[in-house]
């Protein structure tokens, strides 16, 4: 993925990665790395949090924890990759290129996820796929990651509550 | 969602330490809202909000003003000076008549204790008590335990002592139920005349001399000297309050370690506090109404989420396609 993500920037000069909170965070970490260890070039990274800019306050409620934000300098004329876990209605990618604009105006932006579910709600596609799973609107995708989870895993969990780990 | 918060904030007394802690980390992300190029986001769109103030505030007012706006909230500021209030009209009816205008919350100040109870049980929206009588001002005392927390990275077994007034102050009440229930020793320190009859009885020490609390303390809250509550009687003279409890840099010298000197405003200079004391290096004062703004936005965004029951609703059918977590 670190090598899609180069290939789609056209190198380093204008890249940033930005994780989504939680597990985009530690992936954007990963992929800035690998290209740091190949190119042998820091590339800026940072973290978004959208709970904020979320479209259903009013069903689900506050999310109890919101995870910082904070973005590598000025994102005007940069090339911005998302990076996030799984992407599956497009809601969240929705509200992130929202947060995005009020941080300033990027020459491009792309989306990088590690899964892709299907079941999209909103007209957004990713630029770069770890895989591809199929799945049903009841089931769970989670994606654990050893810098918060202790290990690196996609769960896919049919329906709820019991659950088969793929 | 044990920690929820329920509809109103009237205070810190109802609140567990669960939902106090809750507050306080929601509003450390909002602190970053207010560092952005655009101070805003899009959390409380749409949501209407009256600050409804029956008594004269500026710092209070603005403070949640901006929060409100920094949420993307609308706002409507009434006083009780000019409008109906002073022909007469009652709490609720001028509560009931801007429901009848679809709002979603209300901020009240009031002179009475009790008033923000009383209105939030009489009417739909979340009230927000933003001071009532000597009763409670719960998002003061709240950004005072942020300001602890981020000074001293805890607030349980820190040494907190409320300086002055403490019988006039709502301020004084919030933030002794706030440091009890985080697990903070609380100490209050002023003329007998303008503390509580019986205070240690919640649980808290009563030191007689300035000197004492100093030498105990981690941190002071200096408390305004509030003047206009005050029939004669209370203090012989301001003058005089100022060399037996004033906080001066002299009695602060002689403290075991650097005290941490917070005050609610607006600060007497000269009365309750030192000049060189307010603005001296382990002042926190200006970063106490920093905190305040992050902290309200908190309490907004949390009281304006949907109700605990449809949260849990949604996710058990799989939410109306909430975004993946």
């Amino acid at each position: 993925m670190a090598v899609e993500v180069l290939e789609l920037a056209h190198g380093t000069e204008h890249l940033v990665l930005i994780g989504i909170q939680r597990r985009g965070v530690e992936l954007a970490e990963r992929i800035a790395k690998l290209i740091e260890e190949d190119e042998g070039v820091v590339v800026p990274r940072g973290a978004l949090d959208i709970t904020l800019y979320r479209d259903d306050l009013e069903t689900v409620g506050p999310k109890p924890v919101i995870g910082p934000t904070h973005l590598p300098g000025e994102l005007t004329d940069k090339h911005v990759v998302i990076v996030d876990d799984v992407l599956y209605t497009g809601r969240t990618v929705r509200a992130a290129l929202d947060e995005l604009a009020d941080f300033g105006r990027p020459r491009r932006i792309s989306l990088c996820v590690l899964i892709d579910r299907g079941g999209r709600e909103l007209p957004i596609q990713a630029d770069i796929v770890g895989k591809v799973v199929k799945t049903a609107p009841g089931d769970r995708v989670d994606v654990l990651v050893e810098e918060l989870d202790g290990r690196d895993q996609v769960d896919l969990i049919r329906g709820a509550p019991s659950g088969v780990a793929a | 969602m044990t920690a929820a918060l329920d509809k109103d904030l009237v205070g810190l007394a109802p609140l567990s330490a669960e939902q106090i802690r809750l507050i306080l980390d929601t509003a450390e992300p909002f602190k970053e809202v207010s560092e952005r190029p655009i101070k805003k986001v899009p959390a409380l769109r749409g949501k209407t909000i009256v600050n409804l103030f029956f008594e004269a505030s500026t710092r209070t007012r603005i403070s949640f003003e901006f929060a409100e706006k920094r949420l993307s909230a609308d706002t409507v500021n009434v006083a009780a000076s000019g409008s109906a209030v002073q022909k007469g009209e009652t709490l609720v009816d001028t509560a009931r008549n801007l429901e009848a205008m679809r709002i979603d919350m209300v901020v009240i100040r009031h002179p009475s204790s009790g008033a923000a109870e009383f209105l939030g049980r009489r009417i739909r929206s979340n009230v927000v008590n933003a001071g009532d009588g000597k009763h409670e001002h719960p998002t003061q005392a709240l950004l005072d335990l942020l300001t602890l927390r981020d000074k001293f990275g805890r607030i349980e077994g820190l040494k907190v002592c409320l300086v002055g007034d403490v019988l006039h102050s709502r301020v004084a009440r919030s933030d002794i139920w706030g440091l009890l229930k985080l697990g903070a020793q609380v100490a209050v320190c002023g003329p007998r005349t303008l503390l509580p009859r019986r205070i240690e009885e919640l649980g808290v020490t009563v030191f007689e001399h300035v000197a004492d609390a100093i030498q105990w303390a981690d941190a002071l809250n200096v408390l305004r000297l509030q003047l206009e509550r005050m029939e004669a009687g209370f203090i012989p003279s301001v003058r005089e309050y100022y060399r037996v409890f004033g906080v001066t840099a002299e009695r602060l010298e002689k403290a075991p370690r650097p005290l941490t000197i917070m005050h609610p405003g607006p600060m007497n200079r000269g009365v309750e506090i030192d000049s060189r004391v307010a603005d001296g290096p382990h002042s926190v004062i200006l970063d106490q109404v920093t905190n305040g703004v992050a902290v309200r936005m908190a309490v907004l965004y949390l009281l304006a989420g949907g109700k605990p029951e449809l949260a849990d609703a949604a996710k058990r059918g799989g939410g109306p396609g909430g975004p993946p977590d």
